[in-house]
């Protein structure tokens, strides 16, 4: 297939931003057949509604690195791209605001606002290549939330882009804004099955002046009452973490602000660990959640109550045990956290079915992110759905009709 | 209504939860925004999820539109009831049903007032943060409706921030879990959708609630500044200096007479008055307070108070939460208005309002969340005087204009409802209307919960997208497509 297979669609993005697709463009094992990269967010909107009229497949993509999330796609003839809508348009610093296009890196982001001190509370993984609109859509978080909530609690405006070619806007400027529905909540987490996101407008903070972290070494069981009990306290921290893996569990506590404030903090902590002396956070405990990606292993992500941490990590071990296999949880305190496994791909098949039926056991959810290619296409990585799965259908087919976007990906095959 | 109905609903809520005797119904044709009232033709108040569903499935049936309601404080017209329709109260759903303290959640019916969520937490040093200035009589469900704020959003947040998750009752009468306990539930977020639809997706029948832990000490700074521009700079400065105050809270010197007239609030007589909140640890918060004092001060703060103790601090708010109560103190009338501008452009707004104002002969006193930009201009009026209360609604929606011609909303926190319904068509292009009403259409597609409020124009779901084909309603004459 060559470029001018789709003239009208070259016409649209300019023909140098039109190619054929690479096996490097594979989602899960499904191939493309071209990649666009429009200029605009006009554009964008002009060649998604062109691909809804030729009756196309599209997979919207920042940089990818989180595109393999969900089910694999049920077709993909061409990937949409936000690349090259990258600019920060607007750092409203006395207003505490930014309105960034979507093909902005987090990082980048982070850096213009910390011209002003101030930044996104997220902290989400791999932020020198994720963009605004991949984290929005994955509703990708981190140790951060604990604090400041997660994307949902920090985007105040939206513009997404239909597969009827509409350019909607919702929310807008201001933190305080009740007026009309909050589709910035719905676009959030929605793995693009809605609307391909072109813009955001967030919320900011100002940047920590100090920043101090702290590690307590236990078992999950006595970290997790630990971690319930800095909870219950009256301190602030930015970060609460719990760390698992076999034989060896640490509870990272982090605290931003003044001088003076973060030694009281201190002592306040030390008070209530009691016997359990802490040390300095390792370098790489808040990035924790990401270098558990490395080496292309099982992860899940899981959300549970607080105080049912200790009991995800004492089922890894047993089900992980069983099949041989070695985890690691990487878990905030607000009970959302990250499961890996690795080991012999019969082992992680065996595995997955018991880990999430003991998770569900409790209450908790439990979304398997990435596996090998075998295991995904036999499993529903999401889940079973529940009673809202009717609406959730009625919203995707009133969004997009004709299933133009990620179709598959999402829960219960949406 | 048709007896039959009637029947029908006196068997599903008993004779003492269905009125229809037309002096007691009257207590419902309103909420908290009297200008507007239309009668329901009844009005149920079930003690049951079960019960609603009932209710909702003889609505669904017979093509009944109904209007749920709180504690009907809203300033809106969310709970105005639709012609030919019912109210459904939850006033009576009033249970706190569980107290998680280590996970920090609390479930709660709808009726429940939103202060008494916190009383039942504050012996265990918690409370639930969205605290609106109604919140002794205000209830979640109607905080859920409108995603209520209060003076502590910039830091804390809203309403949606602290719900996890709710139980439904959809507009045909079947049940949904939204959300739930756990947070980052998989699939749409549907609580996020649900909270500040004002009423129009659907009942919430159960609340989950997050609540947080009471900070070790609160601080409030009030400072007196010769004008609001002054006071606006102060703000600037303590946000260049990367703190983030709890709350920020502006007045006028028009709202500060109102304020001592009314509780004698014993502020100094001002321009602009500052009441800057701070939170946290105690060797935190008393650094930062310097600093805040020494902004105020190089902004030309001629006084400053700084209130430590719980009643020092309930003296200073006393005077700014009394506002617009006490505004009646210095005129017959007012109208209050709730639009958002970005902070920085207060003094442009603030200048407009006074130009405008004095254009029509009216005067505004202003309440200001500067923290987060929710701006509460009071046009005082004499009704007896004739054509002011024309001029005083056309002065109000001006200033709502102009919020949104400075980039900001229509509503910070009390809703579109009935009241705003027109303006949503100019803070908004009929494109994003059409959005939000895919939404609409997913959960009501026959457009009987709480019809006729938020949007403008009412859309017919049953259209088909794509290619334009009229609407059998279209071809009988009978309907109009914008």
């Amino acid at each position: 297939m060559t470029q001018t297979a789709w003239p009208e669609l070259a016409e649209i993005v300019g023909q140098e931003y039109l190619r054929p697709a690479t096996a490097a463009d594979a989602i899960e094992g499904v191939m493309p057949q071209m990649v666009a990269e429009p200029g605009t967010a006009g554009a964008l909107a002009r060649a998604l509604r062109w691909a809804r009229d030729a009756g196309l497949k599209v997979a919207p993509r920042g940089h990818g690195t989180k595109l393999g999330w969900g089910n694999p796609p049920a077709g993909c003839d061409l990937v949409l791209s936000t690349a090259r809508l990258k600019r920060v348009l607007e750092h409203a610093w006395a207003d505490m605001t930014v309105i960034v296009e979507a093909g902005c890196t987090v990082g980048d982001l982070q850096n213009t606002l910390a011209q002003h001190g101030q930044r996104l509370a997220i902290d989400p993984s791999w932020p020198e290549r994720a963009t605004i609109g991949g984290i929005l859509s994955t509703n990708d978080s981190g140790s951060l939330r604990v604090r400041y909530g997660s994307l949902r609690d920090l985007i105040i405006g939206i513009t997404a882009a239909l597969p009827d070619g509409t350019l909607a806007m919702s929310g807008g400027r201001v933190v305080k804004n009740v007026a009309g529905y909050d589709l910035m909540k719905l676009f959030t987490g929605a793995l693009g099955t809605l609307g391909v996101i072109v813009q955001a407008i967030f919320r900011l903070h100002p940047l920590p002046r100090e920043s101090r972290s702290l590690s307590f070494k236990g078992t999950p069981e006595t970290l997790n009452q630990l971690m319930l009990a800095i909870q219950a306290s009256k301190l602030t921290f930015t970060g609460l973490q719990l760390r698992a893996q076999p034989a060896s569990a640490q509870l990272d506590v982090r605290f931003d602000g003044t001088a003076a404030g973060i030694e009281a903090q201190i002592k306040q902590v030390a008070q209530i660990a009691g016997a359990t002396a802490p040390s300095e956070a390792a370098a790489g405990a808040w990035t924790s959640h990401q270098t558990i990606w490395e080496g292309a292993p099982l992860i899940a992500k899981f959300s549970v109550l607080p105080a049912q941490l200790a009991e995800v990590c004492a089922s890894a071990e047993r089900v992980a045990k069983a099949r041989s296999l070695s985890w690691t949880v990487v878990a905030q305190a607000a009970g959302a956290g990250y499961l890996r496994l690795n080991g012999a791909e019969a082992g992680l098949r065996a595995s997955l079915p018991n880990l999430a039926d003991e998770v569900g056991k409790i209450g908790g959810t439990l979304v398997v992110l990435a596996c090998p290619l075998a295991l995904k296409r036999g499993f529903d990585v999401w889940g079973p759905t529940s009673d809202t799965q009717p609406v959730m259908v009625r919203i995707k087919q009133r969004f997009d009709p004709n299933g133009t976007l990620n179709p598959g990906r999402f829960l219960g095959g949406i | 209504m048709d007896a039959r109905i009637l029947h029908e609903f006196r068997s599903i809520v008993g004779a003492p939860g269905l009125i229809t005797d037309a002096e007691q119904l009257s207590t419902y044709e309103c909420d908290g925004l009297t200008m507007f009232r239309v009668m329901p033709q009844a009005v149920l108040l079930p003690t049951s999820t079960e019960q609603v569903q009932a209710i909702v499935r003889v609505c669904h049936r017979e093509k009944i539109p109904f209007v749920a309601r709180g504690s009907g404080t809203g300033l809106s017209g969310g709970a105005l009831p639709v012609p030919n329709g019912i109210v459904i109260s939850l006033a009576r759903m009033n249970h706190i049903l569980e107290v998680d303290l280590p996970n920090q959640r609390v479930v709660v019916e709808p009726g429940v007032l939103n202060l008494n969520v916190t009383a039942r937490v504050a012996p265990d040093g918690y409370f639930y943060a969205p605290d609106p200035s109604s919140q002794q009589v205000c209830s979640i469900g109607g905080n859920v409706a409108e995603n209520s704020g209060g003076a502590h959003c910039l830091k804390y947040g809203f309403t949606t921030t602290h719900v996890l998750g709710m139980e439904v009752v959809m507009p045909d009468g079947s049940l949904v879990h939204l959300g739930g306990q756990t947070v980052d539930t998989p699939g749409y977020d549907l609580p996020g959708i649900f909270v500040g639809s004002e009423g129009t997706l659907g009942v919430a029948t159960k609340v989950v609630l997050r609540i947080i832990k009471k900070p070790e000490v609160i601080q409030v700074l009030l400072a007196a500044f010769n004008s609001t521009n002054e006071a606006g700079a102060a703000v600037s400065g303590i946000i260049a200096a990367g703190m983030l105050p709890a709350a920020i809270e502006m007045m006028d010197n028009l709202a500060i007479q109102a304020a001592e007239a009314a509780v004698h609030a014993n502020y100094p007589d001002c321009g602009g008055l500052l009441l800057v909140e701070l939170d946290g640890p105690a060797a935190e918060v008393e650094t930062l307070m310097e600093e805040v004092n020494d902004v105020c001060t190089k902004c030309g703060a001629w006084e400053i108070r700084l209130a430590q103790t719980d009643a020092e601090r309930a003296r200073v708010w006393t005077g700014r939460k009394a506002a617009f109560a006490a505004v009646g103190r210095i005129a017959p009338a007012y109208i209050v208005q709730d639009g958002v501008i970005p902070r920085t452009s207060l003094p442009h707004v603030m200048s407009e309002i006074d130009r405008m104002s004095s254009e029509v002969g009216l005067k505004v006193a202003n309440v200001f969340h500067a923290g987060d930009g929710n701006l509460h201009p009071l046009v005082l009026y004499d009704s007896s005087i004739p054509g002011q209360d024309k001029a005083a609604e056309k002065l109000a929606g001006d200033i709502l204009r102009l919020c949104i011609k400075v980039g900001g909303s229509i509503t910070g926190e009390h809703g579109v409802g009935e009241e705003k319904k027109m303006f949503m068509a100019e803070m908004y292009a009929e494109p994003d209307l059409a959005t939000m009403q895919l939404v609409r259409c997913a959960f009501d597609p026959e457009n009987i919960c709480n019809p006729d409020k938020v949007f403008p124009r009412p859309r017919l779901c049953g259209e088909k997208p794509g290619v334009y084909q009229p609407h059998p309603l279209e071809l009988a004459g009978v309907a109009e497509r914008f």
